[in-house]
């Protein structure tokens, strides 16, 4: 339940707390050379990577939220990420949504607990940049501009395309259409509710396009499921591993680096792109302004947007998904070129959701979408 | 008991009267820490979600939020709660009632008797993903028993998994107003020619009715609230209001707003509000003949 006056009372007397800390803190440290890690916009302004790592080192923790270990790879990231430097990363509630993030770093403001980063979708980051700290890592300019805010308040971290995987018993499925079908009787499945998740959102998206329709208007896609749904052949099952290695969910639209055999975990599923118009979508990297670890928060974007063998742009490519410094690792050569050779195939000019086109779309989808499929 | 603790020994007995005329203070002081624990988990929350529910997230007031309660999208979430609950409602009363009847008639001292009530008492507690889950593995669509195609249809298909937890609550509600029905009664009624059907209707039922409202009134507020029962049966489309309160505070595609949330709260304990006190009311008459 929601209390903000209480979190307020709270976070004040946190704050206090700190204050009171950091003053006693600051003066041994200040003194010296140490730069203010809470405040400092590149590795370079605070005195280099070693004083980066230093510094994060003695912060020796790190707090991230909403990171599913399945997800993108992120288990192992966090691993080799606690193995390399010897900092303890606190993972919280890891199936959590972004909004579920947004909502942790108001209501944990100021205290040790509160989230030091976050792995956010762009529809919640781009209506809470005055949460976030700006920053820019070493490969700042390996992140093509569009993908990231020119303050440096967030950058695009990794993303897919919607796809469309199903169990390898239907066959090969070529087109969108097929799933009409007799054959796909309470088989189709969305990753939730699409006024609630982005991932389904997007999936009813993919609809809409292959169904002609623009990124502006969502409503040829609910349409589509609400087609869908008079045949018999939506079904009502949120998709998650476990449905899927139960069986209960044979097709799925989800994004394709959540949709590999390798991240479902069952060896008979295949991913289809439909041809056309692919839909991409990003996740954001973001640091909390009032992180309680603001050297190993920095330390954390600099690892995932780490171009080495063993750096989070690799490691999430392994993971399936596609790393925003894709393209200049592959001009640069220090990408892993046979995990990037596993991703499926996409062809067409992809289509990117600009954010009236992901508003307008929730916002069609409060209106219509349970009526279209109740 | 303090107060025979602590009088002279070999002094007359206290009169319990003066007794407690001595120590006035121990007579709410008892009930505090239950008043404490009720303002700070019930009353205090019920107090900021009030407040809330007429601010804007800016902390502005705002009198038009809860005009959102009259909204046709709105009511289609409280029309579908409202649905979800009489049903479940209905049938747990019904086949509650029938099953505590049984159980009553029975031996009161028998293994039976023990092994419904025990079994009552665990399975009105289970609900949630697990119970969901069975049923969906069952009964789902690729289901181990069958295949029911009327399992995604609300509110018939999450009626039946409501069932599974009301029944037995409905039995342990029912039992004790059915063990108030005395025999003699019963006997008294056919000395004097009483058919079957008589008996119910002019001496059973309208003893047994004030009971069976309010206990089907509660299994309508025990419905109410339940959320990760609905939510593991599906959660592609919401039907109910805490599916919608969940997709106010939870929803990363923009339409997460907190003051909506706060207003269909409101909504929900304006609903328990009316309920509850039918079933206090109904309580009441009830507990006339149980005595």
């Amino acid at each position: 339940m929601r209390s903000p006056h209480r979190f307020a009372l709270i976070g004040l007397t946190a704050l206090g707390l700190l204050a009171a800390g950091c003053s006693s803190g600051s003066s041994s440290s200040g003194s010296g050379s140490a730069a203010n890690w809470a405040t400092v916009t590149s590795a370079s302004a605070g005195g280099g990577m070693s004083a980066l790592v230093a510094a994060a080192k003695k912060e020796g923790t790190l707090n991230v939220i909403a990171l599913p270990p399945t997800w993108a790879n992120y288990g192992t990231i966090i691993s080799t990420f606690e193995k390399k430097y010897g900092i303890k990363v606190n993972s919280a509630n890891p199936d959590g949504s972004s909004q579920d993030e947004v909502n942790a770093v108001k209501q944990e403001n100021g205290t040790a607990a509160a989230p030091d980063v976050l792995d956010i979708g762009m529809a919640v980051a781009l209506v809470n940049t005055n949460l976030f700290a700006p920053y820019k890592v070493s490969t700042w300019s390996d992140i093509p501009a569009a993908q990231k805010s020119s303050a440096g308040l967030w950058y695009q971290d990794y993303g897919g395309y919607m796809a469309i995987g199903y169990s390898s018993k239907f066959g090969t499925i070529t087109s969108m259409n097929q799933l009409l079908g007799s054959q796909f009787k309470n088989a189709v499945a969305l990753n939730g509710n699409p006024t609630e998740a982005n991932a389904a959102l997007n999936g009813v998206m993919l609809a809409n396009l292959v169904e002609g329709g623009s990124p502006s208007d969502i409503s040829k896609g609910v349409n589509w499921f609400a087609k869908l749904k008079a045949a018999g052949n939506f079904s009502a099952v949120q998709a998650t591993g476990a449905t899927i290695k139960a069986g209960t969910t044979p097709v799925v639209f989800n994004w394709d680096y959540l949709n590999l055999p390798s991240y479902v975990g069952v060896s008979n599923w295949k991913v289809f792109i439909p041809a056309g118009e692919p839909l991409g979508g990003y996740y954001a990297q973001a640091i909390n302004k009032n992180a309680p670890h603001p050297a190993a928060a920095r330390l954390w974007e600099e690892f995932l947007y780490s171009q080495a063998a063993d750096g989070g742009q690799n490691l999430w490519l392994e993971g399936g998904a596609r790393p925003v410094e894709q393209p200049a690792m592959t001009s640069n050569g220090t990408i892993n070129s046979s995990a990037a050779s596993k991703l499926p195939p996409v062809s067409g000019t992809p289509v990117f959701l600009s954010q009236s086109d992901a508003t307008n779309a929730a916002n069609y989808l409060e209106a219509n979408w349970a009526k279209a499929v109740g | 008991m303090a107060v025979t603790a602590t009088s002279p020994a070999g002094a007359r007995p206290v009169p319990p009267v003066r007794a407690g005329r001595r120590v006035r203070l121990p007579a709410w002081l008892g009930v505090t820490p239950f008043l404490a624990y009720v303002a700070i988990f019930l009353l205090l929350p019920t107090g900021i979600l009030v407040v809330d529910a007429f601010r804007t997230p800016s902390g502005a007031l705002n009198l038009s939020s809860p005009k959102l309660l009259f909204s046709s999208t709105v009511r289609s979430y409280f029309i579908g709660s409202f649905e979800l609950c009489l049903i479940s409602s209905v049938v747990g009363a019904v086949f509650g009632a029938i099953l505590a009847y049984a159980i009553a008639s029975g031996n009161p001292n028998g293994a039976m008797r023990q092994l419904y009530i025990a079994a009552s008492g665990v399975l009105a507690q289970f609900g949630g993903v697990t119970l969901a889950f069975a049923f969906v593995v069952t009964i789902g669509p690729v289901g181990l028993l069958l295949h029911a195609s009327w399992f995604y249809t609300f509110p018939w298909g999450i009626s039946v998994i409501y069932a599974y937890f009301q029944i037995p609550l409905m039995v342990l509600v029912f039992l004790p107003a059915m063990d108030g029905l005395k025999i003699q009664w019963r006997e008294a009624s056919e000395s004097l020619g009483c058919s079957a059907w008589q008996y119910w209707r002019y001496i059973g039922g309208p003893l047994l009715a004030p009971a069976f409202f309010g206990a089907a009134l509660l299994l309508f507020a025990n419905a109410l609230s339940a959320f990760a029962t609905i939510v593991a049966w599906e959660n592609q489309i919401a039907y109910i209001v805490p599916q919608q309160i969940y997709l106010a505070i939870n929803s990363e595609v923009g339409l997460s707003n907190l003051n909506v949330a706060d207003v269909l709260a409101l909504g929900m304990i304006i609903m328990v509000a009316i309920v509850m006190t039918g079933y206090a009311l109904l309580q009441r008459r009830a507990a006339r003949w149980l005595r």
